[in-house]
């Protein structure tokens, strides 16, 4: 560990705003990355369902 | 003599054309995705705890230079994005290849994603080093004009609705893009610039500790294990769209939906 406490590590030095924002928006940017295509999916599959729902009744 | 000639270069293209079956693509990515996001999720993982925690500070920068952790990562793979695409682009062009147009155009948005990363990253990184957020230098123009080129490739696939034609413009952007790649590479060498060398030192010191790069190296692999897992998922979406009509997808699509709308799909009844 090259931190002594918890707060430090917080901290970054001086620098805990630039270090931690910076991760912030790269796991946002990461999550998003994985959400985009689960959602469209699960979209996608929905609309399909719908559609051999539809066939199937007419 | 001459048949097992003809056989053994028969085999030895047989992955070719395997590799341009979306019916065989939608298999084995199937079974590539769960190791793939799992592999990305521990390097990453692993990377970040240590460079964030245990890695020691930068002698001249403090604690700012960990940024390098995910700084790097997304260039680098913004970068070979982009030449993946490129090399898409080729396969399309010549050997009409379905499966590289599919990945080139989903790996389009995740690379600029991977590049306004690399830049915004880099943008808090310079604040503190180098007391400015944002500098017209060679390095961080080319990857700024990486990121509109990105943006362009995604307009156009968007625009064109033919989808051999939207395939082929965005084919011939990616390979006529590509020649940005060497400068992005060399900037820093060609050109006088405030951003460091690929070193990973801001100084003229020696290679820094493996504590410092071990955590790099990690979140580096990691960043391309998750690129081959999200480009795995959207590919997987756009080969159940176009190949909508195929009895192997009308099977998958109804075996996905077993688990999900059918049980409802009873009840109803």
């Amino acid at each position: 560990m090259s931190f002594e406490s918890f707060s430090d590590f917080l901290a970054m030095g001086k620098h805990g705003l630039y270090v931690w924002s910076a991760y912030g928006i790269c796991f946002t940017v990461l999550a998003i990355n994985v959400l985009a295509p689960v959602f469209a999916r699960r979209r996608y599959l929905q609309q399909e369902a719908r559609r051999l729902r539809r066939e199937s009744i007419t | 003599m001459n048949t097992s000639a003809k056989a053994k270069g028969g085999m030895s293209w047989a992955w070719f054309h395997k590799l341009g079956s979306p019916k065989w693509f939608y298999g084995i990515s199937g079974r590539l995705l769960p190791w793939l996001s799992i592999a990305a999720a521990l390097l990453i993982g692993i990377g970040v705890v240590w460079g964030l925690a245990f890695a020691p500070p930068d002698y001249q920068q403090g604690n700012s230079f960990r940024i390098i952790y995910i700084h790097v990562p997304a260039a680098m793979l913004a970068q070979s994005c982009y030449v993946m695409m490129a090399v898409c682009g080729v396969v399309g062009l010549v050997w009409k290849m379905k499966m590289a147009d599919v990945a080139l155009q989903c790996a389009a948005p995740i690379g600029a994603w991977m590049t306004a990363l690399g830049l915004v990253t880099g943008a808090i990184w310079g604040k503190p080093t180098w007391g400015s957020w944002w500098v017209w230098d060679a390095r961080l123009t080319s990857m700024l004009i990486l990121l509109f080129l990105y943006f362009g490739l995604i307009a156009l696939g968007n625009a064109i609705t033919n989808r051999d034609s939207a395939a082929k413009a965005c084919a011939v952007l990616a390979i006529v893009g590509v020649i940005n790649i060497p400068i992005i590479k060399y900037s820093v060498e060609w050109w006088s610039t405030l951003h460091q060398g690929a070193t990973f030192s801001l100084t003229e010191k020696p290679a820094m500790p493996a504590e410092m790069w071990l955590p790099l190296l990690f979140t580096v692999l990691g960043f391309y294990c998750f690129f081959g897992a999200v480009l795995l998922m959207r590919m997987r979406l756009d080969v159940l769209k176009r190949e909508a009509r195929a009895g192997w997808v009308k099977e998958a699509v109804a075996k996905h939906l077993g688990h999900t709308a059918s049980p409802r799909h009873g009840a109803e009844r």
